[in-house]
């Protein structure tokens, strides 16, 4: 099977999120199985968040679309949002090229650090890909 | 947005075909008007204008430029087409000869109720039929579309827990299986969707569902056959949850092919559901229909269906037929379209079951359900299968193996155009990893299975042998490969060449 980028520098949500923390802000992206799932990704609506506005864990705020399906993305923790990745407005594709650096989707300010406890290593997470692609 | 006519540009081959605004050429004419033998009245000045921007071709011309291009695609008319959730079934040509007749074809829909009793007459006549193979009270033919037969049930379901004073009832339960119109309707009628997932054997999750359920369901949203082609084992127990704990049950109708005159969703539990008269029973679509979703509905919500609806409003004897009118129900959610539904289509469908009678009509889900477990049995052992047991209508098989890891579902399609065939539904649905949906339909022959069949199994040596093959295809289709990705990116095209300096910036 494909051999999906699971690096030790960030935690993962079961919904092929990723969150990598950083001081006191993290940022969040999809991981390297979900760009490979959904191929060609063509559109990435942040319209729902802005710098200021808080994210809840667990809570929809953003939508992927690419050539296959539409799909929401949930915060894998909660906090204020710091900085949204403008880029991704006209190359979303970067998701694809580069999803755990330049295709990050929003940067926040943790507002519980212990929402982290509960998410998966890199080890339990490429278990979880491999398991969905057997 | 800039728009621009993108195929000449960056050395991309020449068009097919060109624009029918290429073909113009000034001062060519393709119908000269009679005289007006009516008088003549003068249009308000502003709304004259002096110039329009229309192609001057002949009859010809056009007549030349349609048929080349409808010899670019593909139809049921030309080939097997097993789209999965569309069932692309033939539409016999009876029922495009009743659409004709003149007693249809040319009344006014705002012509007196009167003058068009026999029209009527087919509405109400419908509405029986559709509410018998349900097992429903009654239906309302308004809707104009599968998705529109959804957006009404899911209004009437909020409308009953309003008129019941439970206003807190707000949340529709949605399995991840689901055709994606089915959250799309939830959030539509501003109500929230919580998903469920699938078991391994691709039936709901019962403790899930159970753990989900409370007085704040509005009601719960479910496709039977689900999307996977699969009868849910536990639908009798699903019902009864959802029942128990106060919300409604919603079918999406869209499988129903699978379940003519063996099943009715009525007596299966479901309060309301809508139907796709362009799929199950032969209207055209995949061209642009106009599609048809009656809604039905049971006792409970029988006075909040949309209106108008066909009804006797003077019996009848042996020497005088009924009156038949338009009637809104009691407590409707109201009109959801003008006039009277899409009434064209509701003359096929009638066709189509007079056609076909009740013995008829189980026939066509027998050899419907038989021809999708035939094709699943002779393939299973080339395609890895998500789930081993018998389908419904349609199965779903995954485009992908581990020894030949480059070719993905899409390959599989795009190979499959060049032996003549459709492709299948592609990554629908979205929980089968490289999803290929199959729907071969009971209008297609043994022989034609077995094509499809040798086809498939073709294509599955290619793509162990020579991806490449499958991976640069189509090869014989007019049109190669398309770029679906700066489809999706670029929305704004245009169907005409623009003057220089037009739409720029």
């Amino acid at each position: 099977m494909a051999d999906w980028k699971t690096p030790d520098n960030v935690k993962y949500t079961e919904n092929d999120e990723w969150i990598r923390v950083d001081g006191d802000t993290a940022k969040i992206g999809l991981t390297d199985y979900a760009q490979d799932q959904l191929s060609d990704i063509v559109f990435v609506d942040l319209s729902e968040v802005e710098v200021g506005s808080t994210v809840t864990k667990g809570e929809a705020f953003a939508t992927v679309e690419s050539v296959k399906a539409a799909s929401d993305v949930y915060a894998p923790a909660s906090g204020k949002v710091t900085a949204i990745n403008t880029a991704l407005e006209d190359t979303p594709e970067i998701i694809n090229s580069d999803p755990y650096g330049d295709g990050w989707l929003i940067e926040i300010k943790l507002s519980n650090p212990a929402e982290l406890n509960d998410l998966l290593d890199a080890a339990a997470y490429a278990k979880h890909c491999a398991a969905r692609s057997a | 947005m800039m728009t621009e006519l993108i195929l000449n540009k960056n050395g991309a081959p020449p068009p097919l075909e060109p624009l029918i605004y290429e073909l113009s050429v000034p001062g060519r004419v393709g119908v000269n008007l009679p005289a007006p033998d009516v008088p003549l009245a003068d249009l308000p000045a502003d709304l004259l204008r002096t110039s329009l921007d229309l192609p001057e071709v002949s009859e010809l011309d056009v007549v030349r430029h349609f048929t080349r291009l409808s010899q670019f695609n593909h139809a049921i008319d030309i080939g097997f087409y097993p789209l999965g959730s569309c069932t692309m079934k033939y539409n016999p040509r009876l029922n495009e000869d009743m659409a004709r007749l003149p007693g249809f074809a040319t009344i006014h829909p705002l012509q007196d109720p009167a003058t068009v009793q026999g029209a009527l007459a087919l509405m109400y006549q419908l509405q029986e039929w559709l509410a018998e193979i349900s097992g429903m009270k009654g239906v309302s033919l308004q809707p104009a579309a599968g998705a529109h037969g959804e957006f009404a049930g899911i209004l009437m379901i909020r409308a009953y827990h309003l008129a019941n004073g439970e206003p807190h009832r707000t949340k529709i339960i949605v399995p991840d299986s689901a055709h994606g119109t089915n959250p799309a309707t939830t959030a539509m009628a501003g109500l929230q969707v919580v998903e469920i997932p699938s078991d391994a054997n691709g039936d709901v999750d019962l403790d899930v569902l159970r753990g989900v359920c409370g007085d704040d369901v509005a009601g719960m949203m479910i496709t039977v056959p689900n999307t996977l082609g699969v009868f849910e084992a536990h639908i009798k127990e699903i019902v009864d949850i959802i029942h128990g704990c106060g919300g409604l049950m919603y079918m999406d109708g869209a499988n129903m092919n699978a379940m003519l005159g063996v099943a009715k969703p009525g007596e299966l539990g479901f309060d309301v559901m809508h139907y796709n008269l362009h799929k199950t029973f032969s209207t055209p679509h995949g061209g642009g229909g106009p599609g048809s979703g009656p809604v039905a509905a049971n006792e409970k919500l029988l006075p909040f269906l949309p209106g108008p609806i066909v009804d006797i409003l003077e019996e009848g004897d042996d020497e005088t037929p009924p009156l038949y009118g338009f009637v809104m129900p009691e407590k409707s959610i109201g009109r959801l379209k003008a006039f009277w539904g899409n009434f064209g289509m509701l003359v096929r469908a009638y066709a189509y079951i007079a056609l076909h009678g009740a013995q008829g009509l189980r026939d066509v889900t027998n050899h419907a359900v038989l021809n999708a477990n035939y094709v699943r049995a002779m393939l299973k052992d080339t395609y890895p299968m998500p789930f081993d047991r018998i389908c419904g209508h349609e199965f779903v098989c995954m485009g992908h193996w581990k020894d030949a890891e480059g070719v993905h579902a899409l390959d599989i399609s795009k190979r499959l155009m060049d032996y003549g065939f459709h492709p299948p539904t592609n990554y629908f649905p979205l929980i089968v990893p490289e999803a290929l949906l199959i729907e071969p339909t009971e209008t297609e022959s043994k022989q034609e299975c077995d094509r499809f069949i040798a086809a498939m199994k073709e294509i599955a040596r290619e793509a162990h042998e020579s991806p490449e093959l499958l991976h640069e295809a189509p090869h014989k289709a007019p049109v190669k490969r398309v770029d679906d990705v700066r489809a999706a990116k670029q929305l704004v095209l245009c169907c005409r060449v623009l003057p220089e300096g037009e739409g720029e910036g």
